[in-house]
């Protein structure tokens, strides 16, 4: 057995998990102060990916000014969509808004293809060391920014929920919109802030597996990567959504190592994950951190 | 400040064909307790939503500190100063005692998005403290102090009620709504509430308008009584005339037919 390529894997896995956590927070954080399952997460990554690729290539801006521009961009896409698209289904039956969701996706996939092309681009070179060698492993360099970018935003979002006002809104917001609304809080003001929130930060993640795997459509993939991470971790729980995206990072790659070694089966990156989701489902239908109702006895 | 804090000025209300509220007209003075009273399905609550905002009435207007309210949003007339309570309790039920009446502070709090998650290193911890300080202060006004760390969803019944009435003051209201805040009490956590709701009218200077069944208490601690039946008010006025109003007795206390029957019996 090949242990040192299944650390190497299990390490891969566990970056892109923590990616994959990041962007399950935001699916996350719109599903519990909107109630919207958003099926245009995914998309997040890819506008905000190419919208960074084109600040770079064609207004050669350097790579942290394009960054933190197109960063700027997405909060404004979000609130925009949110504003324009999803509040006038304030109310319609949720199937309704997911359907829309849905749509949004197939819009913006077609839209980024009809503009940038269908053939994956790569940002111009950000490190001049491609990788570096921990402990023997091999580590690229983006991908060890992509770490400590995840963990802050997760450490960010601890905070803001727990001690900033706005947090503590969409928190309230998530538990009852009526009773939000009699103590002060402008429901209209928390929708519009976490879709912006979700779409920047969904967005960095974009741009990260980007500066790794070249920014491509298969980017919006990530946001259907991200339905086993967060239904894993319950669906409306933070931390289930970073515990359910490493989870589900390591998995992949573990189910990777063991087929290419032993199984070749061939394709278990992609569905390892669903197989693995469908069995915990059985045995634990909230998922592992999700809410069941208290119960006062 | 005006001697009226709230003018409420032939209010109408419909849903579909049913008619909640019929040209209601009501002042409540500031600094007073006031009570609405009537039968199931009168219309009190309706009254009460189309106050905070939660219903946005046909016809008629709502002033609320010479301020005509009638179109503003639930939640700009919360930052005015109209805080609430409501009939089925309304905590949320799995977060702390404490970040309960904190969500209550939201809106005198300044810190945003940004100063938020850098939480240590900015002005946003001071300025929790201070609030934190005065939330202290209403916890500790209503002896909930023992339970401010526990879950809210697994407190008792008569203690949620209370933490939902620190949430509300919270809010620093000049004018709080309360559905019913005894129903479904004992004795003692009725007397205990009463005196809650007399000492923050008295102490922290809150106007009460308050929906309640319970009459000894409407009597012992209102100002001024409305009685409505079938969305129509009836009467108000001090809570002895009222009581000894005809049309109360008959539409609400029943009382009439109980005195014909006793004559015919």
């Amino acid at each position: 057995m090949n242990f040192e390529l299944l650390l190497q894997l299990i390490i891969n896995g566990l970056i892109v998990g923590l990616l994959y956590g990041v962007v399950g927070m935001c699916f996350v954080l719109v599903y519990k102060s909107t109630q919207i399952v958003n099926f245009a997460q995914g998309e997040f990554l890819l506008v905000g990916a190419w919208v960074c690729w084109a600040l770079l290539i064609y207004l050669e801006l350097p790579f942290f000014v394009g960054f933190l521009l197109s960063l700027a961009f997405m909060a404004v896409f979000g609130v925009m969509l949110q504003m324009i698209v999803l509040r006038p289904m304030i109310g319609e039956p949720i199937i309704s808004v997911i359907m829309v969701t849905i749509g949004l996706s197939i819009f913006f996939q077609s839209l980024v293809k009809w503009i940038f092309g269908v053939s994956p681009q790569s940002y111009p070179q950000v490190f001049d060391t491609q990788s570096i060698s921990i402990f023997g492993l091999n580590i690229e360099l983006a991908y060890l920014m992509s770490t400590v970018i995840a963990l802050i935003i997760m450490i960010g979002f601890y905070f803001f929920f727990k001690h900033s006002k706005h947090g503590l809104a969409m928190r309230a917001t998530a538990f009852d919109q009526q009773v939000a609304q009699s103590l002060g809080i402008s429901v209209k003001q928390v929708f519009a802030m976490s879709w912006g929130i979700a779409a920047t930060v969904s967005a960095t993640a974009g741009v990260v597996i980007g500066m790794v795997n070249g920014v491509s459509n298969s980017l919006s993939a990530i946001g259907i990567k991200v339905f086993p991470a967060v239904i894993l971790g319950g669906l409306d729980s933070i931390v289930g959504a970073i515990v359910g995206g490493i989870t589900i990072g390591i998995l992949e790659n573990v189910a990777e190592f063991f087929d290419s070694q032993y199984l070749h089966i061939g394709n278990m990156y992609d569905i390892a994950p669903f197989y693995v989701l469908l069995i915990i489902l059985w045995f634990k239908p909230y998922g592992f951190f999700g809410t069941r109702d208290i119960e006062r006895i | 400040m005006t001697d009226t804090i709230l003018k409420v000025d032939q209010i109408s209300l419909a849903f579909g064909g049913v008619k909640a509220l019929t040209d209601v007209s009501f002042d409540v003075k500031t600094g007073s307790v006031f009570s609405i009273i009537g039968p199931n399905g009168a219309g009190k609550t309706s009254m009460l939503n189309c106050i905070s905002g939660r219903y946005r009435p046909n016809s008629g207007s709502i002033h609320f500190d010479d301020r005509n309210v009638t179109n503003l949003r639930p939640n700009d007339r919360a930052d005015l100063g109209i805080g609430r309570t409501f009939q089925n309790l309304a905590l949320f039920g799995h977060m702390s005692v404490l970040d309960n009446i904190m969500v209550g502070r939201h809106h005198l709090m300044k810190n945003n998005w940004l100063t938020g998650p850098l939480y240590w290193a900015s002005p946003a911890q001071k300025e929790e403290l201070q609030h934190r300080r005065e939330v202290e202060e209403i916890i500790d006004f209503l002896d909930i102090t023992h339970v401010r760390k526990a879950v809210a969803g697994t407190l008792s019944y008569g203690l949620r009620k209370r933490v939902e009435l620190a949430r509300a003051m919270a809010l620093k209201p000049k004018l709080i709504l309360l559905d019913e805040p005894m129903a479904g009490m004992n004795l003692e956590e009725k007397e205990d509430m009463a005196r809650y709701i007399l000492d923050l009218n008295e102490e922290f200077g809150i106007t009460v308008v308050m929906i309640e069944h319970d009459m000894g208490v409407v009597m012992d601690i209102s100002h001024e009584v409305m009685v409505l039946d079938f969305g129509k008010k009836l009467i108000s006025g001090l809570p002895e005339d009222v009581m000894a109003d005809e049309h109360v007795r008959q539409a609400y206390l029943g009382l009439e037919e109980n005195e014909q029957l006793q004559e015919v019996v």
